[in-house]
Protein backbone atom coordinates (compact mmCIF):
# COMPACT_ATOMS: atom_id res chain seq x y z
CA UNK A 1 0.00 0.00 0.00
CA UNK A 2 2.29 2.70 -1.30
CA UNK A 3 -0.05 5.10 -1.99
CA UNK A 4 0.86 8.49 -2.54
CA UNK A 5 -1.59 9.82 -5.13
CA UNK A 6 -2.93 12.89 -2.33
CA UNK A 7 -6.44 12.35 -3.67
CA UNK A 8 -6.68 8.94 -2.39
CA UNK A 9 -4.68 9.15 0.32
CA UNK A 10 -7.45 10.47 2.71
CA UNK A 11 -9.07 6.72 2.29
CA UNK A 12 -5.76 4.77 3.72
CA UNK A 13 -6.72 3.50 7.00
CA UNK A 14 -4.79 5.66 9.27
CA UNK A 15 -6.49 8.83 7.64
CA UNK A 16 -9.78 7.26 8.34
CA UNK A 17 -9.46 6.12 11.77
CA UNK A 18 -8.18 9.45 12.36
CA UNK A 19 -10.75 11.53 10.60
CA UNK A 20 -13.37 8.98 12.04
CA UNK A 21 -11.94 9.97 16.12
CA UNK A 22 -12.47 13.31 14.57
CA UNK A 23 -16.24 13.26 13.57
CA UNK A 24 -16.55 11.49 17.13
CA UNK A 25 -14.47 14.11 19.36
CA UNK A 26 -16.70 16.59 16.98
CA UNK A 27 -20.13 15.00 18.02
CA UNK A 28 -19.28 14.94 21.66
CA UNK A 29 -18.16 18.07 22.39
CA UNK A 30 -21.64 19.40 20.56
CA UNK A 31 -23.34 17.68 23.14
CA UNK A 32 -20.89 18.30 25.89
CA UNK A 33 -21.96 21.79 25.38
CA UNK A 34 -25.78 21.76 24.95
CA UNK A 35 -25.21 19.84 28.11
CA UNK A 36 -23.67 22.78 29.34
CA UNK A 37 -26.93 25.04 29.13
CA UNK A 38 -28.87 21.85 31.09
CA UNK A 39 -26.16 22.48 33.54
CA UNK A 40 -26.20 26.28 33.82
CA UNK A 41 -30.39 25.93 34.22
CA UNK A 42 -30.16 23.34 36.87
CA UNK A 43 -27.61 25.41 38.70
CA UNK A 44 -29.40 28.34 38.76
CA UNK A 45 -32.80 27.32 39.99
CA UNK A 46 -30.48 25.14 42.75
CA UNK A 47 -28.68 28.54 43.75
CA UNK A 48 -31.95 30.51 43.75
CA UNK A 49 -33.72 27.42 45.58
CA UNK A 50 -31.11 26.79 48.29
CA UNK A 51 -30.85 30.79 48.83
CA UNK A 52 -34.96 31.76 49.36
CA UNK A 53 -36.71 28.73 50.19
CA UNK A 54 -36.59 29.05 54.00
CA UNK A 55 -37.91 32.15 53.60
CA UNK A 56 -41.00 31.25 51.21
CA UNK A 57 -43.91 30.66 53.79
CA UNK A 58 -47.32 32.08 54.62
CA UNK A 59 -46.35 34.84 56.76
CA UNK A 60 -43.94 36.08 53.66
CA UNK A 61 -46.96 35.72 51.40
CA UNK A 62 -48.95 37.91 53.65
CA UNK A 63 -46.79 40.67 54.96
CA UNK A 64 -45.47 43.52 53.07
CA UNK A 65 -42.04 45.21 52.95
CA UNK A 66 -40.47 46.31 55.39
CA UNK A 67 -36.99 47.09 56.88
CA UNK A 68 -36.87 44.05 59.25
CA UNK A 69 -36.24 41.13 56.90
CA UNK A 70 -38.05 38.88 59.53
CA UNK A 71 -41.53 40.71 58.78
CA UNK A 72 -40.96 41.43 55.21
CA UNK A 73 -43.06 40.12 52.47
CA UNK A 74 -43.98 39.80 49.01
CA UNK A 75 -47.82 41.10 50.01
CA UNK A 76 -48.00 44.45 47.82
CA UNK A 77 -45.86 43.54 44.81
CA UNK A 78 -47.80 40.15 44.46
CA UNK A 79 -51.64 42.13 44.59
CA UNK A 80 -49.72 44.42 42.39
CA UNK A 81 -48.55 42.13 39.54
CA UNK A 82 -51.96 40.81 39.50
CA UNK A 83 -53.83 44.19 39.22
CA UNK A 84 -50.71 45.35 36.35
CA UNK A 85 -51.46 41.84 34.66
CA UNK A 86 -55.00 41.95 34.46
CA UNK A 87 -55.49 45.46 32.79
CA UNK A 88 -52.59 44.42 30.57
CA UNK A 89 -54.47 41.46 29.72
CA UNK A 90 -57.72 43.71 29.16
CA UNK A 91 -55.76 46.32 26.88
CA UNK A 92 -53.52 44.04 24.93
CA UNK A 93 -55.72 40.79 24.27
CA UNK A 94 -58.37 42.53 21.84
CA UNK A 95 -56.12 44.88 20.37
CA UNK A 96 -53.58 42.22 19.90
CA UNK A 97 -55.89 39.68 18.32
CA UNK A 98 -57.95 42.16 16.21
CA UNK A 99 -55.13 43.51 14.83
CA UNK A 100 -53.61 39.93 13.74
CA UNK A 101 -57.31 39.42 12.62
CA UNK A 102 -56.93 42.15 10.35
CA UNK A 103 -54.00 41.79 8.95
CA UNK A 104 -54.46 38.10 7.89
CA UNK A 105 -58.00 38.27 6.85
CA UNK A 106 -59.05 41.75 5.51
CA UNK A 107 -55.56 43.20 4.88
CA UNK A 108 -55.11 44.27 1.18
CA UNK A 109 -51.48 42.79 -0.15
CA UNK A 110 -50.60 46.60 -0.65
CA UNK A 111 -47.24 48.72 0.94
CA UNK A 112 -49.17 50.61 4.20
CA UNK A 113 -49.43 46.46 4.84
CA UNK A 114 -46.07 45.85 4.24
CA UNK A 115 -45.32 48.78 6.77
CA UNK A 116 -47.60 47.93 9.42
CA UNK A 117 -45.73 44.12 9.05
CA UNK A 118 -42.14 44.97 8.83
CA UNK A 119 -43.32 47.93 11.66
CA UNK A 120 -44.47 45.05 14.23
CA UNK A 121 -41.48 42.95 13.73
CA UNK A 122 -39.06 46.16 14.03
CA UNK A 123 -41.43 46.74 18.06
CA UNK A 124 -40.64 43.25 18.46
CA UNK A 125 -37.06 43.74 18.37
CA UNK A 126 -37.34 47.09 20.36
CA UNK A 127 -34.85 47.19 24.18
CA UNK A 128 -37.85 47.25 26.78
CA UNK A 129 -36.51 50.19 28.42
CA UNK A 130 -37.12 52.39 25.06
CA UNK A 131 -40.93 51.43 26.06
CA UNK A 132 -40.23 52.56 29.70
CA UNK A 133 -39.49 55.76 28.15
CA UNK A 134 -42.16 56.11 26.24
CA UNK A 135 -44.38 54.92 29.02
CA UNK A 136 -42.88 58.05 31.20
CA UNK A 137 -43.45 60.88 28.71
CA UNK A 138 -46.88 59.66 27.63
CA UNK A 139 -48.64 58.02 30.08
CA UNK A 140 -47.04 58.91 33.06
CA UNK A 141 -46.52 62.60 32.33
CA UNK A 142 -48.42 64.15 29.44
CA UNK A 143 -51.48 62.29 29.82
CA UNK A 144 -51.09 62.92 33.49
CA UNK A 145 -51.79 59.55 34.86
CA UNK A 146 -49.20 59.40 37.25
CA UNK A 147 -46.93 55.92 38.61
CA UNK A 148 -50.78 54.63 38.23
CA UNK A 149 -51.74 50.48 37.88
CA UNK A 150 -53.00 51.93 34.18
CA UNK A 151 -50.11 53.90 33.14
CA UNK A 152 -48.03 50.37 34.06
CA UNK A 153 -50.74 48.94 32.36
CA UNK A 154 -50.73 50.59 28.88
CA UNK A 155 -47.19 50.72 28.91
CA UNK A 156 -46.98 46.55 29.21
CA UNK A 157 -49.59 46.37 26.92
CA UNK A 158 -47.67 48.41 23.92
CA UNK A 159 -44.51 46.23 24.95
CA UNK A 160 -46.46 42.95 24.92
CA UNK A 161 -48.23 43.92 21.54
CA UNK A 162 -45.95 42.71 19.09
CA UNK A 163 -45.56 39.42 20.55
CA UNK A 164 -49.13 38.85 20.55
CA UNK A 165 -50.00 39.67 17.39
CA UNK A 166 -46.75 37.89 15.68
CA UNK A 167 -48.44 34.85 17.89
CA UNK A 168 -51.75 35.23 16.71
CA UNK A 169 -51.35 36.03 13.09
CA UNK A 170 -49.51 32.41 12.99
CA UNK A 171 -52.10 30.31 14.41
CA UNK A 172 -54.75 32.31 12.00
CA UNK A 173 -52.47 31.67 8.99
CA UNK A 174 -52.55 27.83 9.76
CA UNK A 175 -56.42 27.93 9.86
CA UNK A 176 -56.90 26.43 6.32
CA UNK A 177 -57.96 28.03 3.65
CA UNK A 178 -60.92 25.75 2.56
CA UNK A 179 -62.69 25.88 5.83
CA UNK A 180 -62.66 29.82 4.69
CA UNK A 181 -64.11 29.34 1.10
CA UNK A 182 -66.88 26.54 2.42
CA UNK A 183 -68.08 29.58 4.49
CA UNK A 184 -67.62 32.25 1.76
CA UNK A 185 -69.32 30.25 -0.68
CA UNK A 186 -72.46 30.07 1.36
CA UNK A 187 -73.04 33.49 1.65
CA UNK A 188 -71.48 34.11 4.89
CA UNK A 189 -69.92 37.71 5.25
CA UNK A 190 -65.88 38.25 6.33
CA UNK A 191 -66.90 38.82 9.96
CA UNK A 192 -69.12 35.74 10.30
CA UNK A 193 -66.45 33.37 8.70
CA UNK A 194 -63.55 34.85 11.28
CA UNK A 195 -65.61 34.87 14.52
CA UNK A 196 -67.74 31.39 13.82
CA UNK A 197 -64.66 29.73 11.97
CA UNK A 198 -61.20 31.09 12.00
CA UNK A 199 -61.31 32.21 15.51
CA UNK A 200 -62.35 28.77 17.04
CA UNK A 201 -60.35 27.02 14.99
CA UNK A 202 -56.44 29.31 16.04
CA UNK A 203 -58.03 29.60 19.62
CA UNK A 204 -55.45 27.32 21.06
CA UNK A 205 -52.89 28.41 18.97
CA UNK A 206 -54.20 32.72 19.80
CA UNK A 207 -54.73 31.47 23.75
CA UNK A 208 -50.77 29.92 23.91
CA UNK A 209 -49.16 33.13 22.49
CA UNK A 210 -51.18 35.31 24.84
CA UNK A 211 -50.24 33.44 27.87
CA UNK A 212 -46.53 33.72 27.00
CA UNK A 213 -47.09 37.38 26.21
CA UNK A 214 -48.21 38.11 29.96
CA UNK A 215 -45.53 36.18 31.54
CA UNK A 216 -42.84 38.07 29.72
CA UNK A 217 -44.87 41.52 31.34
CA UNK A 218 -45.34 39.56 34.62
CA UNK A 219 -41.23 39.39 34.57
CA UNK A 220 -40.57 42.34 32.71
CA UNK A 221 -38.68 45.09 35.13
CA UNK A 222 -36.93 48.08 33.15
CA UNK A 223 -40.17 49.71 31.89
CA UNK A 224 -42.03 49.85 35.71
CA UNK A 225 -38.65 51.32 36.78
CA UNK A 226 -39.08 54.07 33.97
CA UNK A 227 -42.68 54.83 34.88
CA UNK A 228 -41.86 54.81 38.32
CA UNK A 229 -42.96 52.07 40.34
CA UNK A 230 -42.17 52.46 43.43
CA UNK A 231 -39.87 50.38 45.14
CA UNK A 232 -41.20 49.99 48.39
CA UNK A 233 -45.35 50.05 49.07
CA UNK A 234 -46.92 49.58 52.11
CA UNK A 235 -50.78 49.71 50.77
CA UNK A 236 -53.15 47.67 47.87
CA UNK A 237 -54.06 49.29 45.17
CA UNK A 238 -57.78 50.01 45.56
CA UNK A 239 -58.10 51.32 41.96
CA UNK A 240 -56.34 51.38 38.43
CA UNK A 241 -55.11 54.75 39.48
CA UNK A 242 -53.70 54.19 42.76
CA UNK A 243 -49.71 53.97 42.77
CA UNK A 244 -48.43 50.27 43.00
CA UNK A 245 -45.41 47.73 43.13
CA UNK A 246 -44.99 44.28 41.20
CA UNK A 247 -42.68 41.22 41.91
CA UNK A 248 -39.95 42.59 39.45
CA UNK A 249 -39.22 45.68 41.33
CA UNK A 250 -39.11 44.36 44.84
CA UNK A 251 -37.11 41.21 43.83
CA UNK A 252 -34.76 43.99 42.08
CA UNK A 253 -35.02 46.20 45.35
CA UNK A 254 -34.04 43.49 47.67
CA UNK A 255 -31.24 41.92 45.08
CA UNK A 256 -29.51 45.98 44.84
CA UNK A 257 -29.24 46.04 48.73
CA UNK A 258 -25.85 44.92 50.58
CA UNK A 259 -27.30 43.36 53.22
CA UNK A 260 -27.10 39.19 52.72
CA UNK A 261 -30.72 38.68 54.53
CA UNK A 262 -31.82 40.79 52.03
CA UNK A 263 -30.68 38.85 48.98
CA UNK A 264 -32.20 35.66 50.52
CA UNK A 265 -35.69 37.80 50.48
CA UNK A 266 -35.04 38.66 46.75
CA UNK A 267 -34.27 34.74 46.39
CA UNK A 268 -37.79 33.89 48.13
CA UNK A 269 -39.06 36.33 45.59
CA UNK A 270 -38.06 35.21 42.66
CA UNK A 271 -39.13 31.54 43.77
CA UNK A 272 -42.94 32.90 43.72
CA UNK A 273 -42.36 34.81 40.37
CA UNK A 274 -40.40 31.52 38.61
CA UNK A 275 -43.74 29.40 40.47
CA UNK A 276 -46.19 31.85 38.80
CA UNK A 277 -44.63 31.58 35.04
CA UNK A 278 -43.88 28.26 35.94
CA UNK A 279 -47.79 27.74 36.26
CA UNK A 280 -48.32 30.02 33.33
CA UNK A 281 -46.50 27.67 30.79
CA UNK A 282 -47.33 24.68 31.70
CA UNK A 283 -51.17 26.02 31.36
CA UNK A 284 -49.64 27.19 27.54
CA UNK A 285 -48.16 23.71 27.23
CA UNK A 286 -51.75 21.74 28.05
CA UNK A 287 -53.80 24.47 25.83
CA UNK A 288 -51.48 23.65 22.83
CA UNK A 289 -51.79 19.98 23.91
CA UNK A 290 -55.56 19.96 23.75
CA UNK A 291 -55.29 21.89 20.25
CA UNK A 292 -53.18 19.53 18.67
CA UNK A 293 -55.05 16.71 19.63
CA UNK A 294 -58.52 17.56 18.10
CA UNK B 1 -86.60 44.06 4.65
CA UNK B 2 -84.23 41.89 3.75
CA UNK B 3 -82.62 44.96 1.48
CA UNK B 4 -82.46 46.71 4.68
CA UNK B 5 -80.64 44.02 6.86
CA UNK B 6 -78.50 43.39 4.15
CA UNK B 7 -77.25 46.83 4.66
CA UNK B 8 -76.76 46.80 8.39
CA UNK B 9 -74.54 43.55 8.09
CA UNK B 10 -72.50 45.57 5.02
CA UNK B 11 -72.48 48.98 7.24
CA UNK B 12 -71.20 46.72 10.49
CA UNK B 13 -68.79 44.92 8.39
CA UNK B 14 -67.56 48.11 7.20
CA UNK B 15 -67.49 49.34 11.01
CA UNK B 16 -65.45 46.58 12.25
CA UNK B 17 -62.82 46.53 8.88
CA UNK B 18 -62.15 50.06 10.26
CA UNK B 19 -61.80 48.49 14.12
CA UNK B 20 -59.17 45.86 13.01
CA UNK B 21 -57.38 48.72 10.69
CA UNK B 22 -57.37 50.55 13.76
CA UNK B 23 -56.20 48.27 16.02
CA UNK B 24 -53.46 47.07 13.52
CA UNK B 25 -52.42 50.51 13.25
CA UNK B 26 -51.79 51.02 17.05
CA UNK B 27 -48.11 49.67 16.20
CA UNK B 28 -47.42 52.38 13.37
CA UNK B 29 -48.61 55.26 16.57
CA UNK B 30 -46.52 53.57 18.70
CA UNK B 31 -43.30 53.64 16.45
CA UNK B 32 -43.93 57.41 15.40
CA UNK B 33 -44.26 57.95 19.01
CA UNK B 34 -40.83 56.35 20.17
CA UNK B 35 -39.31 58.67 17.53
CA UNK B 36 -41.17 61.67 18.16
CA UNK B 37 -40.69 61.60 21.75
CA UNK B 38 -37.00 60.85 21.67
CA UNK B 39 -36.14 63.14 18.78
CA UNK B 40 -38.05 65.83 20.33
CA UNK B 41 -36.15 66.04 23.99
CA UNK B 42 -33.10 64.78 22.28
CA UNK B 43 -32.92 68.07 20.19
CA UNK B 44 -33.41 70.03 23.08
CA UNK B 45 -30.68 67.94 24.68
CA UNK B 46 -27.96 69.25 21.64
CA UNK B 47 -29.24 73.04 22.30
CA UNK B 48 -27.40 72.83 25.47
CA UNK B 49 -24.84 70.54 24.73
CA UNK B 50 -23.33 70.08 21.46
CA UNK B 51 -23.43 67.05 19.10
CA UNK B 52 -20.29 66.63 19.04
CA UNK B 53 -19.24 66.63 22.26
CA UNK B 54 -22.26 64.44 23.02
CA UNK B 55 -20.97 61.73 20.63
CA UNK B 56 -16.90 62.20 21.13
CA UNK B 57 -16.31 63.19 24.64
CA UNK B 58 -14.59 61.18 27.31
CA UNK B 59 -16.40 61.72 30.21
CA UNK B 60 -19.84 61.01 31.49
CA UNK B 61 -20.74 62.65 35.11
CA UNK B 62 -24.41 64.50 34.02
CA UNK B 63 -25.28 64.05 37.98
CA UNK B 64 -21.92 65.02 39.63
CA UNK B 65 -19.89 68.68 39.26
CA UNK B 66 -17.99 69.20 37.37
CA UNK B 67 -20.68 67.85 34.61
CA UNK B 68 -19.48 66.23 31.19
CA UNK B 69 -22.00 64.85 28.33
CA UNK B 70 -19.61 62.27 26.49
CA UNK B 71 -21.72 59.39 25.78
CA UNK B 72 -18.12 57.58 25.01
CA UNK B 73 -17.66 56.05 28.44
CA UNK B 74 -21.77 54.30 28.66
CA UNK B 75 -21.22 53.03 24.89
CA UNK B 76 -17.55 51.35 25.78
CA UNK B 77 -19.58 49.86 29.06
CA UNK B 78 -22.08 48.97 26.57
CA UNK B 79 -19.89 47.30 24.04
CA UNK B 80 -17.58 45.56 27.02
CA UNK B 81 -21.38 43.51 27.85
CA UNK B 82 -21.64 43.00 24.27
CA UNK B 83 -18.20 41.34 23.54
CA UNK B 84 -18.20 39.63 26.81
CA UNK B 85 -21.71 38.00 26.37
CA UNK B 86 -20.96 36.95 22.30
CA UNK B 87 -17.71 35.49 23.43
CA UNK B 88 -20.09 33.25 25.66
CA UNK B 89 -23.27 32.70 23.67
CA UNK B 90 -21.89 32.15 20.02
CA UNK B 91 -19.29 29.26 20.35
CA UNK B 92 -22.24 27.59 22.44
CA UNK B 93 -25.38 28.92 21.35
CA UNK B 94 -23.62 27.48 17.19
CA UNK B 95 -22.15 24.05 19.26
CA UNK B 96 -25.95 23.59 20.44
CA UNK B 97 -27.50 24.07 17.27
CA UNK B 98 -25.44 21.72 15.66
CA UNK B 99 -25.90 18.95 18.16
CA UNK B 100 -29.77 19.86 18.20
CA UNK B 101 -29.63 19.52 14.42
CA UNK B 102 -27.00 17.12 13.46
CA UNK B 103 -26.62 14.73 16.03
CA UNK B 104 -29.56 14.79 18.86
CA UNK B 105 -32.20 12.06 18.68
CA UNK B 106 -35.90 13.09 18.41
CA UNK B 107 -35.92 12.17 22.27
CA UNK B 108 -32.43 14.61 23.15
CA UNK B 109 -34.53 17.24 20.84
CA UNK B 110 -37.86 16.97 22.88
CA UNK B 111 -36.23 17.25 26.36
CA UNK B 112 -33.65 20.43 25.48
CA UNK B 113 -35.79 22.23 23.39
CA UNK B 114 -37.84 22.97 26.41
CA UNK B 115 -35.41 23.82 28.53
CA UNK B 116 -34.15 26.33 26.19
CA UNK B 117 -37.77 27.71 25.93
CA UNK B 118 -37.23 28.05 29.81
CA UNK B 119 -33.88 29.93 29.81
CA UNK B 120 -35.12 32.29 27.38
CA UNK B 121 -38.63 32.69 29.90
CA UNK B 122 -36.62 33.21 32.68
CA UNK B 123 -37.34 37.46 33.93
CA UNK B 124 -34.11 38.93 33.58
CA UNK B 125 -33.96 40.67 37.02
CA UNK B 126 -33.57 37.16 38.07
CA UNK B 127 -30.45 36.37 36.07
CA UNK B 128 -28.91 39.78 37.66
CA UNK B 129 -29.66 38.48 41.15
CA UNK B 130 -27.66 34.77 39.82
CA UNK B 131 -24.81 37.47 38.29
CA UNK B 132 -25.06 39.14 41.58
CA UNK B 133 -24.89 36.44 44.29
CA UNK B 134 -23.24 33.29 42.32
CA UNK B 135 -21.41 34.46 39.35
CA UNK B 136 -19.63 37.42 40.83
CA UNK B 137 -18.37 35.68 44.01
CA UNK B 138 -17.27 32.67 41.75
CA UNK B 139 -15.19 35.14 39.28
CA UNK B 140 -13.54 36.71 42.58
CA UNK B 141 -12.41 33.57 43.97
CA UNK B 142 -10.66 32.50 41.02
CA UNK B 143 -9.56 36.20 40.35
CA UNK B 144 -9.26 37.75 43.39
CA UNK B 145 -8.79 41.42 41.77
CA UNK B 146 -12.04 41.91 40.66
CA UNK B 147 -14.53 43.79 42.08
CA UNK B 148 -17.75 43.24 43.24
CA UNK B 149 -19.75 45.39 40.54
CA UNK B 150 -18.40 44.67 37.01
CA UNK B 151 -18.91 44.01 33.71
CA UNK B 152 -17.42 40.24 33.43
CA UNK B 153 -20.12 38.82 35.38
CA UNK B 154 -23.08 40.63 33.77
CA UNK B 155 -21.33 39.89 30.44
CA UNK B 156 -21.58 36.12 31.07
CA UNK B 157 -24.96 36.13 32.79
CA UNK B 158 -26.19 38.30 29.64
CA UNK B 159 -24.39 35.76 27.23
CA UNK B 160 -26.54 32.74 29.44
CA UNK B 161 -29.37 35.19 28.61
CA UNK B 162 -28.99 35.48 24.68
CA UNK B 163 -27.73 31.70 24.21
CA UNK B 164 -31.29 30.52 23.94
CA UNK B 165 -32.29 32.95 21.05
CA UNK B 166 -28.63 32.15 19.08
CA UNK B 167 -29.23 28.29 19.77
CA UNK B 168 -32.78 28.09 18.50
CA UNK B 169 -32.27 30.42 15.48
CA UNK B 170 -29.31 29.19 14.45
CA UNK B 171 -30.86 25.79 14.79
CA UNK B 172 -33.47 26.98 12.14
CA UNK B 173 -30.83 27.70 9.70
CA UNK B 174 -29.16 24.42 9.92
CA UNK B 175 -32.27 22.63 9.11
CA UNK B 176 -33.19 24.76 7.02
CA UNK B 177 -30.42 23.10 4.87
CA UNK B 178 -31.85 20.08 2.63
CA UNK B 179 -31.27 16.54 3.50
CA UNK B 180 -29.78 15.55 0.00
CA UNK B 181 -26.76 18.24 0.37
CA UNK B 182 -26.29 16.23 3.56
CA UNK B 183 -26.71 12.76 1.81
CA UNK B 184 -24.77 13.95 -1.46
CA UNK B 185 -21.31 14.50 1.00
CA UNK B 186 -21.96 11.34 3.07
CA UNK B 187 -22.15 9.20 -0.39
CA UNK B 188 -19.11 11.06 -1.22
CA UNK B 189 -17.59 9.35 2.21
CA UNK B 190 -17.72 12.74 4.25
CA UNK B 191 -17.62 12.25 8.21
CA UNK B 192 -20.45 14.04 10.09
CA UNK B 193 -17.75 16.43 10.99
CA UNK B 194 -16.47 17.31 7.68
CA UNK B 195 -20.49 16.78 6.16
CA UNK B 196 -21.09 19.80 9.19
CA UNK B 197 -18.59 22.11 8.86
CA UNK B 198 -17.87 21.96 5.11
CA UNK B 199 -21.43 21.46 3.73
CA UNK B 200 -24.38 22.55 6.40
CA UNK B 201 -22.85 24.94 8.54
CA UNK B 202 -21.71 27.22 5.03
CA UNK B 203 -24.89 26.65 3.83
CA UNK B 204 -26.95 28.09 7.35
CA UNK B 205 -24.62 30.63 7.48
CA UNK B 206 -26.47 33.99 6.65
CA UNK B 207 -28.69 32.47 9.56
CA UNK B 208 -25.88 31.86 11.73
CA UNK B 209 -24.98 35.56 11.28
CA UNK B 210 -28.24 36.90 11.13
CA UNK B 211 -28.56 34.90 14.65
CA UNK B 212 -25.50 36.66 15.53
CA UNK B 213 -26.78 40.45 14.45
CA UNK B 214 -29.90 39.98 16.45
CA UNK B 215 -28.03 38.88 19.73
CA UNK B 216 -26.08 41.39 19.99
CA UNK B 217 -29.06 43.73 19.61
CA UNK B 218 -30.62 41.84 22.82
CA UNK B 219 -27.61 42.59 24.71
CA UNK B 220 -27.11 46.08 24.01
CA UNK B 221 -30.80 46.48 25.10
CA UNK B 222 -30.65 44.48 28.16
CA UNK B 223 -30.87 46.31 31.44
CA UNK B 224 -31.36 44.59 35.04
CA UNK B 225 -28.69 42.27 34.86
CA UNK B 226 -26.24 44.89 33.64
CA UNK B 227 -27.82 47.29 36.62
CA UNK B 228 -27.22 45.26 39.22
CA UNK B 229 -24.27 43.16 38.14
CA UNK B 230 -22.18 45.97 36.40
CA UNK B 231 -22.18 48.76 38.31
CA UNK B 232 -23.28 52.17 38.26
CA UNK B 233 -19.82 53.63 37.10
CA UNK B 234 -19.41 55.10 33.76
CA UNK B 235 -15.51 54.46 33.36
CA UNK B 236 -14.05 54.18 29.89
CA UNK B 237 -11.86 51.04 30.23
CA UNK B 238 -11.37 47.57 28.74
CA UNK B 239 -10.80 45.42 31.88
CA UNK B 240 -13.96 43.95 32.47
CA UNK B 241 -12.97 43.26 36.10
CA UNK B 242 -13.46 47.16 36.91
CA UNK B 243 -17.15 48.44 37.34
CA UNK B 244 -19.11 49.67 34.37
CA UNK B 245 -22.26 51.73 33.24
CA UNK B 246 -23.59 50.64 30.34
CA UNK B 247 -26.31 52.99 28.49
CA UNK B 248 -29.44 51.36 29.67
CA UNK B 249 -28.05 51.29 33.27
CA UNK B 250 -27.74 54.50 33.36
CA UNK B 251 -31.53 55.33 32.47
CA UNK B 252 -32.27 52.90 35.30
CA UNK B 253 -30.33 55.30 37.63
CA UNK B 254 -31.71 58.65 36.56
CA UNK B 255 -35.47 57.20 36.81
CA UNK B 256 -34.81 55.54 40.37
CA UNK B 257 -34.14 58.66 41.25
CA UNK B 258 -36.75 61.92 41.48
CA UNK B 259 -35.86 63.90 38.31
CA UNK B 260 -37.97 67.28 37.23
CA UNK B 261 -39.25 66.83 33.58
CA UNK B 262 -37.29 69.89 31.59
CA UNK B 263 -33.94 69.42 33.49
CA UNK B 264 -30.75 68.75 31.57
CA UNK B 265 -31.03 65.52 33.72
CA UNK B 266 -34.20 64.39 32.39
CA UNK B 267 -33.17 65.02 29.01
CA UNK B 268 -30.12 63.34 29.11
CA UNK B 269 -32.39 59.95 29.36
CA UNK B 270 -33.94 60.59 25.79
CA UNK B 271 -31.06 61.00 24.45
CA UNK B 272 -28.75 58.39 25.37
CA UNK B 273 -32.08 56.36 24.67
CA UNK B 274 -32.08 57.68 21.15
CA UNK B 275 -28.80 56.23 20.84
CA UNK B 276 -29.58 53.18 22.39
CA UNK B 277 -32.96 53.12 20.03
CA UNK B 278 -31.33 53.98 16.90
CA UNK B 279 -28.09 51.40 17.25
CA UNK B 280 -30.83 48.37 18.16
CA UNK B 281 -33.04 49.43 15.48
CA UNK B 282 -29.91 49.26 12.88
CA UNK B 283 -28.66 45.65 13.82
CA UNK B 284 -32.47 44.61 13.53
CA UNK B 285 -32.85 45.71 10.46
CA UNK B 286 -29.48 44.25 9.59
CA UNK B 287 -30.26 41.13 10.78
CA UNK B 288 -33.78 40.31 9.01
CA UNK B 289 -31.90 41.43 6.04
CA UNK B 290 -29.74 38.92 6.04
CA UNK B 291 -32.31 36.15 7.06
CA UNK B 292 -33.99 37.02 4.08
CA UNK B 293 -31.67 38.18 1.36
CA UNK B 294 -28.96 35.86 1.64
CA UNK B 295 -31.51 32.42 2.42
CA UNK B 296 -30.26 29.83 0.45
CA UNK B 297 -33.44 28.41 -1.93
CA UNK B 298 -33.44 25.24 -2.97
CA UNK B 299 -35.32 23.09 -5.13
Amino acid sequence: MNDTNPRTQAFTRAQLRRRRAQSKAFEYFCSGVTGLAVVVLALLLYDIFMDGYRWVDAQFLNSFPSRFPEKAGIKSALVGTLWLVGFTAIIAIPTGVLAAIYLEEYAPKNRLTHFIEVNIANLAGVPSIVFGILGLAIFVRFFGLGRSVIAGALTMSLLILPVIIIAAKEAIRSVPSSLRQAAFALGATRWQVVRAHVLPSAMPGILTGVILALSRAIGETAPLIMIGALTFVAFLPSGPMDEFTALPIQIFNWTARPQETFHELAAGGIIVLLAVLLLMNALAVFIRYRGSKQ
Amino acid sequence: MAELSAKKTRWNEWVLEKLFFFCAFVSVITTAAVIFILLEETLTFFETVPVLEFLTGTRWTPLLEPKHYGILPLVAGTMLIVIGAAIVALPIGVASAIFLSEYASHRARSIIKPILEILAGIPTVVYGYFALTFITPGLRVILPDTQIFNAASAAIVVGIMVLPMVASLCDDALRAVPASLRHGGYSLGATSFEVTTRIVVPAGLSGIFAAFVLAVSRAIGETMAVTLAAGATPNLTANPLESIQTMTAYIVQVSLGDTPSGSLTYQTLFAVASVLFVSTLMLNILGTWVMRKFREVYE
